[in-house]
């Protein structure tokens, strides 16, 4: 794997994503400076790190959507290369229209803080391999824009199209009103775009690697990712 | 060297003052509204029914074309201003 993990002034999960990254594939990711033009030779994973880029002001990633560096992650988008963007990354890639919707303010206006369920819809993408498909895991949550909405005929394709990966649900992988902690439409927790190739995702896997921390239920996520990567070189 | 700025017959830089308002769309919830909309209600504001909040953006221009202004805050508004997914804008050249 030659991950780039994006760096947008007001990031601040960056080296939480790096550091995963390095532990689960054995390689460490380029750091990338959202002023660069061009995402470093042989890059075969984009990630938008979570943070708060730009202190959130205007919209939430909307100014880290138009700096230079994301015209070269279109451009390694639309060839088909794989981009993960986790939390405020998932808003920038909506800001820079690689996913459709936006993310607004959570339902209960609070700033939430704390473990998710999720339910994985499928487990037939890279993203997703590690999992089982309605497999329940646990990760943790850090935003006040994560209530994911999108007009209704976005959703009906997202839906239509199985684009859904993940979804809040209970620890039994019931899709619940009381468990859906920001309000999102269907409780959509993560989309991936119409070619399967960028996924974009409220929680944080990254968070949940590693035994001493208590779960390690991110990992398939990253080891997944490897795998497909691997056998794709 | 910079382009000089827009100037009047007496040599004088040429600004344009302008606004740009953000709405939410129509049918778009909004949180932040309906807790305004709450607040006014417990501090005892007779009468408001429904509270929508948006942005307000007071923009200068150089030069004096007010069409070519018109058409600057456009394209700023559609670039970045506004999400025109969830958002609506105004553009007013005010002078």
């Amino acid at each position: 794997m030659k991950a780039a993990v994006l760096v947008f002034p007001g990031i601040n999960r960056e080296r939480d994503m790096a550091r995963t990254l390095r532990l689960v594939s054995g390689s460490q990711p380029n750091m990338v400076w959202h002023a660069e033009h061009e995402l470093p030779a042989r890059t075969d994973l984009v990630v938008v790190p979570g943070g708060f880029s730009y202190g959130d002001y205007l919209r939430c990633g909307a100014i880290a959507a138009r700096s230079p560096i994301m015209d070269a992650v279109r451009t390694f988008a639309a060839k088909g290369g794989l981009v993960l963007g986790v939390c405020n990354g998932f808003q920038i890639l909506c800001e820079a229209g690689l996913l459709p919707g936006v993310l607004m303010r959570n339902e209960n206006l609070r700033f939430i803080c704390r473990d998710v369920y999720l339910k994985v819809e499928r487990s037939d993408t890279p993203f997703t391999r590690g999992y089982n498909a309605g497999q329940v895991i646990r990760v943790p949550v850090a935003h006040g824009e994560g209530n994911y909405i999108a007009d209704g005929e976005t959703i009906a394709r997202l839906e239509g199209e199985g684009r859904v990966i993940f979804r809040y649900a209970s620890p039994d992988g019931m899709i619940d009103p009381n468990w859906n902690h920001n309000g999102a439409i269907n409780a959509i927790a993560g989309i991936v775009s119409e070619r399967g190739n960028v996924l974009g995702m409220m929680p944080h896997p990254e968070n949940h690697v590693e035994e001493a921390i208590g779960r390690t239920d991110g990992r398939g996520l990253f080891a997944g990712l490897t795998e497909a990567l691997g056998r794709a070189a | 060297m910079f382009p000089a700025p827009a100037s009047d017959s007496y040599g004088k830089p040429q600004v344009m003052k302008a606004r740009v308002t953000v709405t939410l769309k129509t049918g778009i919830l909004d949180p932040q509204g309906k807790a305004i909309e709450g607040a006014l209600r417990s501090l005892g504001v007779e009468g408001v029914t429904s509270v929508r909040q948006g942005k307000v953006f007071d923009i200068e221009i150089d030069g004096g074309d007010p069409k070519k202004a018109e058409a600057l805050l456009k394209e700023a508004a559609d670039k970045l201003l506004a999400n025109t997914v969830i958002e609506n804008y105004r553009v007013e050249v005010v002078g």
